[in-house]
Parts: structure tokens; sequence; C-alpha cells
């Protein structure tokens, strides 16, 4: 067992409470004179590195070293429902095969479905090597049992390196299943990926509500798994398709299930700002409700979603959908354009994550500067008109 | 009924700041608080057994000696009974093997019907505990549940959340879910509860009370991930301040929008 050895003789009250203090998982406990580490501890080695000297020493003990060649390519799982891919799976595809030209590796796609004909084909035109379907009546809807002894047959017979899967709430709740079947590490809401030469999958993902971020690793165990986010990284553009599909059998596959969907129900489509790729969101610089339409041209142009800050659902000019912030939706377009905004700490936690941020306000001293990409120092009376001109100017073009 | 309910002592606080010179993570005291979201899954525990009689409610924790601390508050709230699960060698445990401890545990304290966790936790935030516990005791599971419908003879109805439907399932016991917030408002503890227990002892477990005793299945041995850094996220960006008359600042933004292929 690898463990923290506390040397006791170094031990003295300073120093017990300095390695307390230093331990980020407060795994320290200091009794009679006796420090000791509890299960709290995630063996960071902060306290061997940074604790005082001598103190504290990691002991190793010798693992089996696991023969990482026996393990080939870079497999995503592509979730469907009634033929249609969840997008979040082309852009898995995308980032598999940046990590695959570092190695040389192959990207392979598995799918598990009825009817997957199309979805195979659409897969082969993003540019994938191989795509394996598991294609039976008894798949035709979503069960995690039956889909879990899939993915286990797949890893079985296949022995790939990764598998991706989305972090989509299906995701999350499927893929610890298999991990746990498989016996191997996943890796949640990764933000970045990379891969070693040896193959080793580099996963980088926030804790601690986004406070920190933790680089993990899996340097023993296949496959490497790891669940992604929708809209963290960008699906590929399409190829002239060159990558081969496989039909699977299913027969073997135990199809046992004690989870049986009763009903299902749509939820009533609101515009949903929290899936917008483009967002302008206005705030209380906006002096009239009908002011408002000086944006029309912009977010046409843009094609992009309107949202604002509360005060502005508060006086009823907005639906209470479209309010970015604490007390309303998180948002992480590729662009937001804030007019008028001053940057609330409750409006910034909702918009923070956005790809790129521009705002314009005529007050240098506002908090929404600070984190955005471009500030201009400007005021939306004067922007708005000339920019809806340059962009008029951009239509009369294009119709000529 | 038998229920087990699975929760975490977690910071009270996720505020951290990590040094950037050393890379230590500096965190306000040593203040702690029962996971936010394990008091949904208490409360969808209590609120069973108020309408289903003879439902014991067993709750139970894997942590340090201290997370006594939020077995106590469960006891306090509604729990008929509380174990703690702590050993060194669990030190360094991922998600696999932290769930592969608690089914290990949960195997003591058979039999059990249902198992609830919460949806996530507010440090590890992994939100796949849950699900590997259940893979590991061989059990269906059912996530990010919102309201349990009904208890069954043979199993539970109960809804979930998806991103864009709702599903209404039957999942037949034994099986665990993990619930999000719902409608639910978690009860507070109980004086009179409180009053009840005084004198009550929480079991605690160690690697020798459990089936598998073999170290190497637990804490970091037992763990195929593993954190090799921790790093500040980089929040910072090179905010490009553009001045100028009305003109000059809209051309420039209009530009931007060009280069960036939106218009
Ligand atoms: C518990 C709680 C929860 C909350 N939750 C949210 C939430 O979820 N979302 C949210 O948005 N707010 C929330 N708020 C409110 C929040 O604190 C702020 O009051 C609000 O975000 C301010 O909105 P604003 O930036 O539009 O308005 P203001 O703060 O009034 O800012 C207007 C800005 O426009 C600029 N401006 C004015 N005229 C012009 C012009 N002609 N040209 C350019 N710039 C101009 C000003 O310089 C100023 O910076 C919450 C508050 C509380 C207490
Ligand atoms: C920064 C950081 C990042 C990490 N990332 C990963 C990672 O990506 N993959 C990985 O395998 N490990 C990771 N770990 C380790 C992981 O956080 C711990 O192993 C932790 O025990 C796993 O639980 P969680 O906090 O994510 O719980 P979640 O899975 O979010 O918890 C869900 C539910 O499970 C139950 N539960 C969780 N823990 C316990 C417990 N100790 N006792 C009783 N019930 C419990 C509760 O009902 C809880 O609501 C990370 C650790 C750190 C510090």
């Amino acid at each position: 067992m690898s463990y923290i050895k506390v040397n006791q003789e170094l031990v003295t009250k300073e120093v017990a409470e300095k390695l307390i203090k230093l331990c980020p998982f407060q795994a320290f406990e200091y009794n009679d004179s006796i420090l000791s580490i509890h299960s709290g501890c995630r063996i960071c080695k902060i306290c061997v590195n940074k604790g005082p000297i001598g103190v504290c020493e990691f002991i190793e003990s010798k693992q089996q070293i696991l023969d990482k060649t026996k393990y080939k390519g870079i497999a995503v799982y592509i979730q469907q429902q009634d033929g249609v891919a969840h997008p979040v799976a082309w852009e898995l595809i995308g980032k598999a095969k940046e990590l695959a030209r570092i190695t040389n590796e192959k990207v392979i796609v598995l799918v598990i479905g009825h009817s997957l004909d199309r979805i195979a084909e659409e897969a082969l035109e993003y540019g994938v090597d191989q795509v394996f379907l598991y294609d039976d009546p008894n798949y035709q809807a979503f069960d995690l049992e039956r889909y879990t002894n899939v993915v286990e047959e797949f890893f079985q017979k296949h022995k790939v390196n990764i598998i991706l899967f989305g972090g989509t709430l299906q995701g999350r709740s499927f893929a610890p299943r298999i991990a746990a079947r498989l016996q191997t590490g996943l890796t949640a809401d990764c933000t970045m990926l990379d891969l070693k030469e040896n193959n080793d999958l580099l996963q980088i993902r926030p804790a601690f509500g986004g406070n920190i971020m933790a680089k993990i690793h899996t340097p023993n165990h296949r496959p490497q798994m790891a669940t992604i986010r929708y809209k963290m990284f960008s699906a590929p553009s399409k190829v002239k398709p060159f990558g081969i599909i496989t039909k699977e059998p299913t027969d073997s596959i135990s199809k046992d299930s004690h989870v049986h969907v009763l009903s299902l129900e749509q939820k009533p489509k609101g515009k949903d700002i929290s899936e917008a790729e483009v967002i302008i969101a206005v705030g209380r610089a906006f002096k009239k409700e009908k002011d408002l339409e000086l944006i029309q041209p912009l977010m046409k142009s843009l094609n992009a979603e309107v949202a604002c800050t509360r005060p502005l659902v508060e006086n009823g000019w907005m639906d209470p959908r479209r309010q970015i912030g604490l007390s309303g939706r998180t948002v992480k377009p590729k662009l937001i354009i804030n007019l008028g905004i001053s940057g609330s700490i409750q409006f910034i936690e909702g918009m923070k994550e956005s790809e790129l941020i521009i705002s314009v306000n005529n007050d240098p001293d506002n908090k929404l500067f600070a984190i955005s990409d471009y500030a201009i120092h400007g005021d939306i009376y004067e922007v708005l008109p000339e920019l809806n001109k340059l962009i008029q100017q951009v239509w009369s073009q294009r119709t000529v | 009924m038998n229920i087990i309910t699975c929760i975490k002592q977690v910071p009270g606080s996720s505020k951290v700041d990590v040094d950037p010179k050393t890379g230590v993570l500096i965190r306000d005291g040593s203040n702690v608080k029962m996971n936010p979201y394990d008091l949904y899954a208490l409360e969808t525990a209590y609120l069973i057994k108020e309408k289903y009689a003879d439902t014991i409610v067993k709750t139970i924790t894997m942590g340090p000696a201290s997370a006594k601390k939020v077995l106590e508050e469960s006891l306090y709230m509604g729990s008929d009974e509380a174990y703690l699960l702590s050993d060194r060698a669990f030190a360094g445990a991922d998600v696999l093997a932290t769930s592969y401890s608690i089914s290990q545990m949960i195997r003591k304290l058979h039999p059990y019907d249902l198992i609830i966790c919460g949806k996530q936790t507010t440090d590890g935030d992994t939100a796949q505990v849950g699900p590997e516990i259940a893979e590991f005791l061989g059990i269906p599971h059912v996530a990010y549940v919102t309201k349990i419908e009904e208890v069954q003879e043979d199993g539970i109805l109960v809804r979930t959340s998806m991103e864009d439907h709702e599903e209404q399932l039957k999942i037949s016991f034994p099986c665990l879910i993990t619930v999000d917030k719902g409608t639910l408002v978690p009860r507070l503890p109980s004086f009179h509860r409180k009053q009840r227990f005084t004198g009550y002892s929480i079991q605690t477990f160690s690697l020798k009370d459990l089936e598998d005793k073999d170290p190497s299945h637990y804490g970091l041995e037992g763990s195929p991930t593993q954190v090799e850094e921790i790093f500040p996220p980089n929040k910072k960006r090179d905010s490009i301040s553009i001045k100028g008359d009305k003109k000059t600042i809209t051309n420039s933004l209009f530009e931007i929008l060009k280069e960036k292929k939106y218009i």
C-alpha cells in the first residue's frame, strides 16, 4: 500500500499546526502529540514537498505494470435517440482526431441502438477510421443495464485505449456504471485533454465549484475514460468518408433490465439562452423598452439570442428565462456582447465562462470590463445606431 | 422497507485559492458541513418513512472520524441508525475505490431495498459515486430523481428530469437512486430527536470489518485515477480597451465581429 508516513520524532506542536494548515484536504489530526493522517488524504504529496522537511515521507509500493501496447485506439461513444446523435458526440470526435494525431492512433466510434445506418454514415463524414454498430431492436431506447453490457463486450473485444463520453445527464449516469464494470478510472467533466507519448491521457477538470483545476491521469488502467460537457470542444469539418462500418453481433449479450420507462414527456420548449451560441445581453443602460429595438439588426446578423440582467426582468421588459446570473441562467456562448451592464457579481457568475466577451459601457470603472476580451468605452446610444449602419451596408452589398 | 442513505462531509465553502508560486491550496479554516445535495437524499428517505410504516433509514458516510458530525446531524433530522466507514487504508481513494469501499460497507448492512445518494458533491463534484456503488452491488440505478411517485411491493416509481424531457420510471428493488433537488425542502435537525439520541454511539467500520480485506483494493492503491497536479484556473483575459470617438470604436467593434467570422 502506498501511503504518507509521518515521522513522529520530528513532530512538534508547531510542525503539526503547519501541516494541518498546509493540507488542502484537512487530512491531518493531531491528538496526544501524535500527528496522524486519515482517509481524507488524497496523497497529493503537498505535505511531503512543501511541508517541514523530513516530517512526511511518501512510501511507494510496487504495482504490477500494465502492458500499454495492448490497448489501441480512441473510442467515442455516440449518444443517440431515435437515430439522431447528440451533437456532443461530433465534438468528441473532433477532439479524438486531434489526440489521435499525437500518437498515430485510430479514431473509433461506438453506437448502440436500433436502425443506426444514418448515424454511422454521418460519423464517417466526420473522418473517423472505424464505426462499430450494436444494432438490435432491444436497444431502441436507452437502457442503462443493457447498454453497459454492450460497452463491456465492446471493450473486451477491441481493447481500446480510451473511451470518451458526452457529459450529458445520461452520459454522467452511464459512464460511471461502465467504469465500475471495467474496473477503471473515469474523470468527470474534463475541460482539456492531452495525450502523452506513452498513450497516457492527461485529463484536466475543474473541482470545488470551479475554484481549482486538477490534472488527472490513469497511469495503470485501461480503458482511460472521461466525460466532457457539451460545447467544450468543436465538431470537425466534414470530409470525404474513408472509414469502415462494422455491425457487431448482439445475440450473446445479456438483455436483462430492471428499469422500465413508463412515460416520457417533452419539457415545454422556450427559447433557451443556455444553449445559445451567440448572446446579446442588455442591461439597465436601455432607458425605454422601445430602445431595445436598437439591437434588432445586430441580433439578426449574428443570429443571436437576447438575454438581460435582472432589473429588465423586474420591470417586465423581458421573460425571466432570458435572465443571466445567479438567480437566472448560466450561459456559455461562443460570443456574448454586453450592452450597458455594470457587471454585478450575480450577473458575472452566470456568464464568465463565455468564450469571447465583448462589453460596451460608458463608465470605465464598470466591473465587466476586467473580465472582457474587448472593453469598448462608449455610449450604447451612439454605438448601436452606428453599428446598424455598417450592418445595413453589408446587407445591401449582399443583395446587389 | 430498508433504506440506506449515503452522505459526505465537504468543506464549508468551496472558496479555495491556489498560491500561484507554491501551488498550495489556501482554504479558509477547518469548517466542514454536510454535502448540500445529500440533504435532499435524506429528505427523500424521511418522506418515504413517513408514508410507509416499518421503514428503517440507515445513514452512512466514508470519511475521517470527524465525519461523525454529519452522521449525528442525520440522526437528529430523521435517520434511525448511522454508520461510519473510516480507515487510513482508504486514503487517496478516487471514485472507483470510494464506491467500492462504500459498496463493501453496504453489503454488511444487508438487507436493503433502496439506496439513496445525492446528485453530486460540492468538492469532488463528479456525480459518479452513486452509479458506481450500484454497479459494485449489481443493482440497477436511476440518477437525477426529482420525485418519488409511489413505493410498490417490488419496486419504486420515480420521476427524473433530463435536459429536454421528464421520465417516469419503475425500478425493481433492490436499487439505487441519486436525487436532485426537485421540490424538496430539507428539514432541520430537531431538538427532540437530539435528546433521543443522547448516548447513541455511531458504529465505526474499518477495513478489517469488511468482507474484502485486501488493502490493495482500497485507497490510493485501488484508485485507477491519480491527481497529478492542482492549479488555479486561468480566469484572466487580456482585456483590450477600445477608446475613441463613436465612429472609431464602432468600426473596431465591427472589425472584431468580422474577423471572428460572426458577420
Ligand atoms: C440575491 C440577488 C440575486 C441577484 N441575481 C441576479 C441575476 O441573476 N442576474 C442579474 O443580472 N442580476 C442579479 N441581481 C441584481 C444585481 O445585483 C444587479 O443589480 C444587476 O445585475 C444590475 O443590472 P445592470 O447591470 O443592468 O444595471 P446597473 O447596475 O444599473 O448597470 C447599468 C450599466 O450601464 C451603464 N450605462 C448606463 N448608460 C449607458 C449608456 N448610455 N451607454 C453605455 N453604458 C451605459 C452604466 O455605466 C452601468 O455600468 C441579483 C441581486 C440580488 C440581491
Ligand atoms: C480536485 C479533485 C478532482 C477529482 N476528480 C476525480 C475524478 O475526475 N475522478 C475520480 O475518480 N476521482 C476524482 N477525485 C477524487 C474524488 O473526488 C473522491 O474520490 C471522492 O470520494 C469522490 O466523490 P465525489 O466527491 O466526486 O462524489 P460524487 O460522486 O459527486 O457524490 C455523489 C453522492 O455519492 C455519495 N457519496 C460520495 N462520497 C461519499 C462518501 N465519502 N461517503 C458516503 N457517501 C458518499 C453522496 O450521496 C453524494 O451525494 C477528485 C478529487 C479532487 C480533490
